[in-house]
């Protein structure tokens, strides 16, 4: 190896590394430390008092209704956008992508000139005592609205690839439409859905921006576990702040493992993974 | 019985795919579909499958018309030109498909499933996973697959197009022997002329979203519809408006009034087939099949002008308007 290979070998990792440990690893590594710096009770206490708790039941139920939801959504979409000839297929595309584009204050706002009390649909639903903004269903909303484009993406060029052969193939053997999705398309996507729906989970879990807007803040009420680090900050209780984004980092941290642990354990099964590459003898055939 | 077709016509936006297209497919015959890519062929055997949708028409599968049968209702094997393999499901599971889909019994699904991978030569790989197969065995799997169900008919989609030289030549007369074993009217598209000639009974030949002729292999070869059949099915030339096979031209030393003339560019012997390559005053250049011991009597030599004389001529006059 030459000199000057050797040097584009090792500044490409010290860049890849250095990056990393710059912008995340010191970043929490310090907050772990600061944390438990000063003993485990502090912490403790704020995570397991009544509102940390409840923040964090809060975040579980905001992200257990918006990511089932958004998974049937994109699998669906996603279906649509490439199986499907429809007039506005651009359309929908572009607004797949809005969530990614718009900030999530503004989507927040959103929210509230929709469903607020002076909104558009607010003032109705209030009147037969559906209350959306500060309460519940906001979260819920604000956090569906976010965590939406991920399956979609994921699973959209996943479809492309595989093609519609091995579907076509099912129904000449005599499965339905719906029989073909259970046994063919859903097998076939399922690491990009699986995918999707982890990136989704994770923005779920740590969405502030729309989720504060449209929560009001009422601790122990519309309060997530984001909103509770924010909070206890405020408030200067900063190992209570951190302790906090301990859990949310936890749980972020366990949805990762999790995946890669079901992924290897039918791996080893034998289940091979997709094959997306062109087969050799599709290649082979174009001579 | 077998497979009628009758009038069909398919667009696809402004593209004529099928074009007022006829044919009749008898049972238990083993049929090609012949033609260059885009005569409409693929869509012609997606029809009749169910696969796609005729604009008109009408489709009769022994004798039971089709028209808004869903596929899944037809009772057909398909085999597509890329396996289709179920990736995500061993050979056996792949074979099992359509079995388990109509709730068979496991133990009648498992007798099923191993008579058909004897079959088609895949006893031992029912536990692999198709990427864990070379091309040639993903397409005998996905053979096996179709039959399991006992299909009607059996479509299949340029089989062996994926697939290199050697592997194909071994399938082709693999599904020959297949076909005089089961029976199944079969029906199989191929841009190959040689494919078709080696293993159909009756070849469609497909042009432009029309048929432009059907026949045995022979009938074709030597009774040619059509300046595109004879083009199409083996070689011709074209001298002076008259078609003729490369092996019905006799090459003659002395030059005279009835004869062509021609300059010999090569002369390619093949053991007992020889080849000689010429050019014609025009300056057209095709090539005259004979034997080298024809070669060796006449003492022909490269450089030479010489007279051809075609022994059996075809004039079409489908260039003329009607």
């Amino acid at each position: 190896m030459t000199t000057s290979e050797r040097l584009v070998k090792y500044g490409l990792r010290s860049i890849a590394i250095g990056y990393l440990a710059a912008i995340l690893v010191i970043p929490l590594g310090i907050m772990f430390w600061k944390t438990f710096g000063e003993g485990l009770a502090g912490p403790i206490e704020t995570v397991t008092s009544e509102e940390g708790l409840h923040a964090f039941w809060m975040t579980m139920l905001c992200a257990g209704i918006a990511v089932p939801l958004n998974t049937i959504f994109g699998v669906a979409a996603a279906l649509v956008l490439v199986r499907q000839k429809m007039r506005g297929k651009a359309f929908l595309n572009v607004l797949i992508d809005l969530p990614f584009a718009v900030s999530p204050v503004v989507i927040g706002l959103s929210l509230l000139l929709v469903y607020g009390e002076q909104g558009w649909l607010g003032g109705t639903l209030s009147d037969v005592g559906i209350e959306i903004i500060f309460s519940t269903p906001g979260l819920v909303l604000a956090t569906i609205f976010v965590s939406l484009p991920f399956v979609v993406r994921e699973v959209q060029p996943v479809l492309q690839e595989i093609g519609t052969d091995q579907e076509e193939a099912s129904s000449t053997l005599g499965a339905t439409s719906w029989q073909t999705f259970w046994r063919i398309t859903l097998p076939s996507i399922r690491w990009g859905l699986t995918y999707g729906v982890v990136l989704a989970t994770a923005r779920a879990l740590g969405e502030y921006g729309a989720v504060a807007v449209v929560s009001g803040k009422i601790s122990g009420q519309t309060e997530t576990l984001p909103l509770l680090v924010e909070n206890e900050y405020a408030n200067f209780n900063t190992e209570g702040a951190y302790a906090a984004a301990i859990v949310l980092a936890l749980i972020a941290i366990t949805v990762l493992v999790a995946m890669n642990l079901i992924r290897r354990r039918s791996e080893q099964a034998g289940e091979p993974e997709p094959n997306i590459e062109p087969d050799p003898g599709m290649v082979r055939g174009r001579d | 019985m077998g497979i009628r077709v009758e009038k069909v016509s398919k667009k696809f936006d402004d593209f004529v795919a099928l074009d007022d297209v006829s044919i009749e497919v008898p049972s238990g015959s083993l049929t090609a579909l012949l033609g260059p890519s885009g005569s409409g062929k693929s869509t012609l055997l997606r029809v009749i499958a169910g696969l796609e949708t005729p604009d008109s028409g009408t489709v009769w599968i022994d004798g039971e018309e089709t028209d808004g049968l869903p596929v899944q209702e037809r009772n057909i094997g398909f085999v597509f030109q890329h396996y289709a393999a179920f990736k995500h499901m061993t050979v056996f599971q792949n074979v099992a498909f359509g079995l388990k889909i109509r709730g068979e019994s496991r133990a009648s699904i498992a007798k099923r499933v191993a008579e058909l991978l004897e079959l088609v030569h895949l006893d031992g790989f029912a536990d692999r996973y198709p990427n864990q197969l070379s091309g040639g065995q993903r397409q005998r799997m996905a053979l096996a697959r179709a039959l399991a169900v006992q299909p009607r008919v059996l479509l299949l989609d340029e089989p062996f197009g994926a697939l290199d030289a050697t592997v194909r030549k071994e399938l082709r007369a693999w599904l020959r022997r297949l076909h005089d074993e089961m029976h199944v009217t079969t029906i199989f598209v191929t841009h190959d002329q040689e494919e078709a000639m080696d293993v159909a009974e009756q070849i469609i030949v497909m042009n432009h979203a029309v048929v432009e002729q059907s026949g045995t292999p022979l009938e074709l070869y030597d009774e040619p519809a059509s300046e595109f059949v004879m083009g199409f099915v083996g070689d011709a030339h074209d001298i002076a408006g008259e078609w003729v096979r490369p092996h019905d031209i006799e090459i003659h030393r002395e030059r005279d009034d009835q004869g062509t003339e021609a300059l010999i560019d090569r002369i390619v012997t093949l053991g007992f087939e020889a080849r000689v390559e010429l050019t014609l005053a025009d300056g057209d250049s095709f090539t005259v099949q004979t034997t080298r011991s024809e070669i060796d009597s006449l003492e022909l030599r490269e450089g030479e002008i010489v007279s051809l004389h075609p022994k059996r001529t075809r004039v079409f006059d489908d260039r003329l308007p009607a």
